[in-house]
């Protein structure tokens, strides 16, 4: 086996053992939590007869070891329970949603990751001129405005002062295009906000550092112009750290947008996952949790990797 | 072919601040300028500045730059660009730093080639190996494929010199390209450089703080100091008879003797250290064995009052066997005794008396003193945390210890971030001086000091032989350094010892051949040594031997 696969096939392992161990806590957390399913579904009307009867029927009566792995073979085996509050299938619910959230997701990492990139390489070759002090001010700005801070004066200004846009999103207007560009603008816009701020400082940190490295310094005594410097030269040292704040920004994307999504009531995960941890419905809530851990511990190891490939020093590792 | 320079009232400034003032010179074609001048003299700005290039914060105020008809200021950026890599090519002194790591040596070797439209790639990638055979380069062929970490320092000086010839420039400036190497591989280098320079007749700009190998490159010499010309004549005029004192005192400093040791240590029957059969290294520990092994079965009796020097280069483990001592890294098997006592392993194991007893001074003084204290506070501490002394005693300590490594008095409440580099290494000295010890570990003390403060430096370790008693162990990969200070030579190579030599018998050799072999490599000042050492040799080097 290829050193290259096997470091590879390790991270991926590792990936998989966090996972394991987020799952454990997920769990135990959510079984710690007062109150347990049976109690929230019969709510006034419990006795301990019909509590225990209901806990039985449930499986909440025997050991907390088997539970969980009663549980997790159904998350394993893609049946993760039913929801406790509408008895709907778990992943029929998220099924729904989950759509909508990578959607929300994909159209602003597709602005923000070149628009970041570009304004962190921007920053990086003009480092200490106006336009770096100005982005990085910038940067400093939007991140640390909360981004509920972002989301309502967005509102104020496009929806009631301008009336451009409605204030909230319903699922039914994405079917068309103009509908989909209204419902998306504003959530858009605010994630933008943030995760572009992030990305863009990272970025220039990374570039940065290797475009002052004395290889840079020989390659411009070479004569190497300006813009392959950056590009070919300073970028391939710098793509490991850029993928991993990258990979950071944008698994935030998918598991952090809880606060844009019930602020626009856009239809996503994130949403659901708050309706679910209000209900106690925690079949839902475990389920929401792992997916968003998945998601997270994947792009994290697909930066890994470019970093490795990125790297002759790791790619050739003896 | 070479192209003459010429060099009319440079002056360069950082800010408001004039780092190179009103320089001139002129180069004839196919001749070698030595720029010779310590740190901070100007002598790479000047060096870049023919380039038409100035580093981040530095701007070329005034003068002219001529190189062959063309006149480098006056140029646009593109014209500049133009320049770079084709007329003049630029070999920089950290060959590991200047290679882009993550691309294959063979693409950036010819890339000057490729930028510039000398040469099709493929007429490039030929011409490169060619140039790899010529620098005598092992693997000419295949070499390229690999990537900057997987090569040596000497084989990635040696690529960045085809780097620079693979255009056929008129002019090829070094910047000190053989001060990270170890003395063995310089030889080579210089001699594969000076043959490729002599066959295309260029022009050549020879940066370097050492006389020694300027003398064995350098048709002419500038020296430089504070940014100034101090002077600037034919080489062998300026090691004959030079005419300024800032020459004399670098030629001085160069021609470092053997220092009267005056101290005779008191034979006595056990001596102070005594290391046996050390192991050392890292990775796990199997059987008293390392994954990874520095240092393989070393021993080493040093008596009280004595001072052994330990040479070997980059990789023979000296600064490993000072690191076993002090107490950083634990031995995998042997002991080393001290004062007749086992030593214990670590640092955390040792009591406070033995920690006082045992003192390692670091090569870099910059990393070693903390930035954020004055030095008292540096000098106090050891003071009250071994020999608990009230604030007046310490003060009175400290003003002592100063003295004694010739410092005023006055430093003592300046932090040690505006000290020069020799001034930084005394106070790092005296603080190893403050507990008392029976034995110093001196780690490469001199190694990054410019050569006229080195040789102070070691002026001042001969005395303090002299005046406090105390037994040295002093590191070094500089033979000068460890002749003029140390009673014997313990030599080292790849963790082992391989011999211990007497003073007595410096000159009675012939010794072990790795030592004759260092010993020859150190390049002596006067010119045709070079010639000499490569006249010496059984075969010549241009040809490799699979």
């Amino acid at each position: 086996m290829s050193p290259l696969l096997r470091l590879i096939l390790q991270r991926l392992g590792l990936a998989l053992i966090s996972l394991l161990l987020v799952s454990v806590v997920v769990f135990l957390i959510t079984a710690v939590l007062p109150g347990d399913a049976a109690q929230e579904l019969l709510g006034q009307d419990a006795t301990p007869e019909t509590l225990a009867a209901l806990r039985t029927q449930m499986g909440l009566d025997q050991p907390l070891p088997l539970r969980y792995l009663h549980w997790l073979g159904g998350l394993v085996t893609g049946n993760p329970g039913r929801s406790l509050v509408s008895d709907a299938p778990v992943m029929e619910l998220i099924g729904n949603r989950l759509p909508n959230s990578l959607l929300l997701a994909a159209v602003t990492a597709v602005i923000a990751v070149p628009l970041a990139l570009l304004l962190g390489t921007l920053a990086a070759v003009f480092r200490g001129g106006w336009l770096d002090r100005l982005l990085n001010n910038g940067a400093v700005v939007l991140v640390s405005v909360p981004e509920f801070l972002i989301a309502t004066l967005a509102v104020l200004l496009l929806s009631v002062k301008l009336g451009w846009l409605p204030a909230l999103s319903y699922a039914s207007d994405i079917d068309s295009l103009s509908g989909a560009a209204r419902v998306f603008v504003m959530p858009v816009l605010t994630l933008c906000c943030v995760v572009v701020a992030q990305m863009m400082r990272m970025t220039r940190a990374a570039l940065a550092d290797q475009l002052d490295a004395p290889y840079i310094e020989m390659a411009r005594l070479k004569g190497v112009p300006p813009l392959r410097l950056v590009l070919r030269e300073a970028m391939p040292n710098a793509i490991g750290p850029i993928a991993n704040a990258v990979a950071l920004s944008t698994s935030y994307l998918l598991g952090g947008v809880i606060i844009v999504e019930t602020i626009f009531h856009y239809p996503g995960v994130a949403k659901l996952m708050v309706d679910g941890v209000s209900q106690r419905d925690m079949p839902l809530v475990q389920t929401c949790t792992m997916i968003f851990c998945a998601g997270y511990l994947l792009l994290v190891l697909i930066a890994d990797v470019i970093g490795i490939l990125a790297n002759p020093r790791l790619r050739h590792a003896r | 072919m070479g192209a003459r320079i010429e060099v009319e009232n440079l002056r360069i400034v950082a800010g408001d601040v004039g780092l190179v003032h009103d320089i001139s010179f002129t180069v004839e074609p196919g001749q070698v300028l030595a720029l010779i001048g310590e740190s901070g003299s100007g002598k790479t700005t000047i060096a870049l500045a023919l380039m038409g290039y100035a580093r981040r914060g530095c701007r070329i105020a005034s003068g002219r730059v001529r190189v062959g008809e063309v006149d480098v200021l006056t140029l646009a950026e593109s014209g500049k660009r133009a320049l770079r890599g084709r007329k003049i090519a630029y070999i920089a002194q950290s060959a590991a730093a200047s290679f882009n790591p993550s691309r294959r040596l063979l693409d950036q070797v010819v890339e000057p080639a490729l930028l510039h439209g000398v040469l099709e790639r493929a007429a490039a990638e030929r011409k490169a190996i060619a140039l790899f055979r010529e620098l005598a380069l092992p693997d000419a062929e295949t070499i390229g494929q690999r990537y900057p970490h997987e090569v040596s320092g000497g084989q990635l000086q040696r690529l960045m010199a085809a780097m620079a010839l693979i255009a056929d420039p008129d002019v090829v400036i070094f910047d000190e390209p053989t001060t990270a190497l170890d003395v063995t591989t310089q030889v080579e280098v210089l001699a594969a450089f000076r043959r490729a320079m002599r066959e295309r007749g260029v022009s050549a700009i020879y940066v370097s703080h050492d006389l020694a190998v300027v003398a064995q490159m350098a048709d002419s010499i500038l020296v430089l100091r504070h940014g100034r010309m101090r002077e600037c004549a034919s080489t062998v005029q300026i090691l004959a008879s030079p005419a300024d004192d800032y020459t004399r005192s670098l030629l001085a400093a160069s021609r470092i003797g053997e220092r009267a040791p005056d101290v005779s240590a008191q034979p006595s029957a056990m001596p102070l250290l005594e290391v046996t059969a050390l192991s050392a290294g890292y990775g796990r520990v199997r059987d008293g064995k390392c994954e990874h092994p520095v240092l393989e079965d070393v021993e080493i009796q040093l008596y009280a009052g004595q001072a052994i020097g330990v040479i070997g280069e980059s990789g023979s483990g000296k600064s490993t066997l000072a690191r076993c001592i002090a107490g950083l890294i634990a031995p995998a098997a042997g002991t080393i005794r001290f004062g007749g006592h086992p030593l214990p392993a670590t640092l955390a194991q040792r009591d406070r008396e033995t920690l006082r007893r045992v003192q390692i001074v670091f090569q870099h003084a910059d990393t070693a003193l903390n930035p954020a204290h004055t030095v008292a506070k540096i000098l106090e501490r050891p003071l009250a945390f071994f020999h608990d002394m009230d604030a007046n005693a310490r003060r009175r300590r400290v003003a002592e210890l100063l003295d004694l490594v010739k410092l005023p008095a006055t430093l003592a409440e300046r932090s040690c971030v505006g000290l020069s580099g020799g001034q930084k290494q005394r106070v790092n000295l005296a603080r190893a001086l403050a507990a008392q010890p029976d034995l110093i570990l001196c780690d490469e003390v001199t190694s990054a000091l410019d050569p006229v403060v080195a040789a102070a430096i070691l002026d001042l370790i001969c005395e303090l032989r002299r005046e406090v008693k105390a037994s040295y162990l002093f590191i070094s990969h500089d033979m000068h350094s460890v002749r003029a200070v140390c009673d014997a030579i313990v030599v080292m190579r790849y963790g082992r010892k391989l011999a211990q030599i007497a003073r007595e018998d410096y000159a009675r050799g012939p010794h072990h051949p790795y030592y004759e072999q260092l010993a020859r490599s150190v390049p002596e000042l006067r010119t045709g040594w070079l010639d000499e050492v490569l006249a010496a040799r059984p075969a010549p080097t241009g040809v490799f031997v699979p």
